[in-house]
């Protein structure tokens, strides 16, 4: 089986988030692999030593899994988290011409790159901490033509039946649905408990095959990339106006019925 | 001019959401609904909506199917704008249909001007972007809780949807409705009161206090991952985002995955016994106490007022 995980370097999302004009800052903060993808990568891990003839990931396990991310050259301290966990290899594209592009380019690219692979899995987030979007999976799903199982909170995989089937909560209630292979599938962060690296596993990862490729080499003409050029434009980017100072009081036994005349005041009752 | 809006129901009854996506619409144009479950039809008319296109097919409602809709419609009618409610499935809708048609998309926006530019709260509230799709028809998923809906009275004119749709490739094998109980539901309600670590497991204080502003309650994934209140009710950066008027943060800390979904709400309240939790912050009312007394001194002065 080969599975592909869709990997995004982001900001911290722990420090403060600047703007640098109308795009996020990405190069002023410290920038880490996004915290949602760990799970998926722990995942497609749980599934390669599920089925693994050594209950371990890796070449003898006879899968394959495969991080592709799209970003700057800067996103292989991501890839490498990624394979220090245990992946097996990794794909960054990246090109000067895909600086600020939206989620209707990154999913051209990032599709454009699983169509090459034969992969029968892509696992993915639920969601990017910097964009926030939740659209990457069911566009890549769309883009392929694949089957997606999105926000599964509970993932079971039949290797052998090429079949798929994931617990999913949404606001309409739970769902059990499943597909066949190849699905493209979305994990919160109910679904695992990410593995730290290992010492082994950060030694290990700094022999795994990690390649850098341009646009050009993925197979996209040159004159194809005017069809990456975002359509949305950013007109203005305001930070909050600074919240006026909150009241604070200390309950001495009358804290409840001072809230409930904070509420009468503000006419909420 | 129109703009294409596609009707959002839950439990057999028409989402008040729908009603904001007509009235953001018809700042822009006329207003055509979108609506699959035809035996929701009368209660349409509660709102400014000029056409329906009734697809008759209230099943065939998978990201994949309502994206074929869509993007026929778009075909045949040039909208300068389709808006779907920025739930889960909304934005798998409103991704999809922006692939077929090849539209610029925007998630999450809190309004939506007569010239579509679109205003979007990020990092937890702490920046206002203004945006703009270039394309000639732009997607847009909206929350809910962003406008006061415009009531005007309408009797839409009716249309048969008549494109075909593929099967998509999913199969739901079971669903299990949300249970909808007495309470309102979490991103629709206007006054929200949330459950931390704090309540140490007994929710039991603020459900009545809850009760007593006929609101609805919230988590902290502190409290859904104890399994102390169901997953559903999680408010944050991977539960849900809420704008209510309202928010009272019970025994929860506020860390920054927390606000990342409630920061923007109107009026925020925090009762936590540590004068220096990061809740505070961003409090206009805080009560630095314990909840086991705070809470329900409350909830017997709101009672109290009530005839
Ligand atoms: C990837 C990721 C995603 C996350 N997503 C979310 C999310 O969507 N939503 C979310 O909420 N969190 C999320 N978190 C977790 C978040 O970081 C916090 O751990 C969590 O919000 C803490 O919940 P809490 O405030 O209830 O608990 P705590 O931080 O333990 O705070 C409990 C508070 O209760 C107060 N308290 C204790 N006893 C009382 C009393 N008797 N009366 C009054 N106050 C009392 C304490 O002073 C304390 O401030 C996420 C974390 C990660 C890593
Ligand atoms: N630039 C990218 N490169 C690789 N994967 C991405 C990229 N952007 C988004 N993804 C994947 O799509 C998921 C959802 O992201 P988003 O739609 O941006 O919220 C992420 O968790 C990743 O798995």
């Amino acid at each position: 089986m080969k599975i592909a995980v869709c990997v995004k370097q982001v900001p911290d999302s722990w420090v403060e988030k600047k703007m640098d004009g109308q795009v996020i800052d990405r190069l002023g903060v410290d920038a880490v692999l996004n915290d949602l993808d760990e799970y998926a990568i722990e995942e497609a891990l749980r599934i390669v030593e599920a089925n693994s003839p050594t209950g371990s990931a890796g070449s003898e396990s006879g899968h394959e899994i495969s991080l592709i991310c799209m970003g700057p050259e800067r996103a292989t301290e991501a890839l490498r988290k990624g394979l220090s966990m245990g992946a097996d290899n990794a794909i960054l594209i990246s090109d000067p011409s895909l600086a600020g592009s939206d989620s209707l380019a990154t999913s051209l690219v990032l599709a454009k790159v699983i169509a090459s692979g034969n992969f029968d899995l892509v696992m993915c987030g639920t969601e990017s901490t910097d964009a926030r979007m939740s659209v990457i999976p069911a566009m890549l799903a769309e883009r392929l033509g694949w089957a997606q199982l999105t926000h599964v909170h509970k993932l079971d995989i039949d290797v052998s039946k090429s079949y798929a089937q994931g617990v999913r909560s949404t606001e309409i209630g739970i769902e059990n649905i499943s597909a066949d292979f190849p699905v493209v599938v979305s994990v919160p962060d109910k679904i695992n408990v990410p593995r730290y690296p290992t010492f082994k596993g950060i030694m290990g990862s700094k022999k795994k095959p990690l390649i850098i490729k341009t646009l050009d080499e993925i197979g996209f003409a040159a004159e194809t990339v005017g069809m990456l050029a975002p359509w949305t434009a950013v007109n203005d980017v305001i930070p909050r106006p600074p919240k006026s100072k909150g009241i604070k009081i200390v309950d001495t036994g009358n804290g409840g019925n001072e809230l409930v005349a904070f509420l009468e005041e503000q006419r909420v009752i | 001019m129109s703009v294409v809006i596609l009707v959002d129901e839950f439990d057999g009854k028409v989402a008040r959401s729908t009603g904001e996506l007509a009235t953001f619409a018809a700042r822009i144009g006329d207003v055509t609904a979108v609506l699959f479950d035809e035996n929701l039809l009368p209660q349409l008319s509660e709102f400014c909506i000029d056409k329906v296109i009734v697809v008759s097919d209230a099943n065939r409602n998978s990201p994949a199917e309502v994206a074929q809709v869509l993007s026929q419609i778009v075909k045949e009618k040039s909208p300068k704008a389709i808006l779907v409610t920025s739930t889960i499935t909304g934005k798998e809708i409103a991704a999809r249909t922006a692939i077929r048609t090849n539209s610029g998309i925007i998630t999450d926006a809190i309004d939506l001007a007569s010239d579509l530019t679109t205003t979007q709260s990020i990092f937890g509230g702490a920046l206002i972007v203004k945006a703009r799709v270039q394309s000639s028809c732009a997607i847009i998923a909206i929350r809910s809780n962003s406008v006061d809906i415009d009531v005007t009275k309408s009797s839409p004119g009716i249309e048969r949807f008549s494109g075909s749709i593929s099967e998509s490739l999913e199969r739901v094998l079971s669903v299990e409705m949300a249970a909808k109980g007495n309470r309102p539901e979490l991103t629709e309600a206007t006054i929200v009161v949330s459950g931390g670590a704090g309540t140490k497991g007994d929710f039991g204080p603020l459900e009545e206090f809850a009760d007593s502003l006929g609101a609805a309650v919230g988590a902290s994934r502190a409290a859904t991952d104890a399994g102390w209140y169901p997953h559903s009710s999680q408010v944050g950066q991977t539960g849900k985002t809420v704008r209510p008027q309202l928010y009272v943060a019970v025994g929860i800390s506020g860390a920054i995955q927390h606000r990342a979904g409630m920061q923007t709400s109107k009026l925020i309240i925090a009762v936590n016994t540590d004068a220096d939790a990061p809740i505070f912050d961003i409090a206009d009312f805080g009560v630095v106490g314990d909840l086991f007394s705070v809470i329900p001194q409350a909830t017997a002065a709101i009672k109290a007022k009530k005839p």
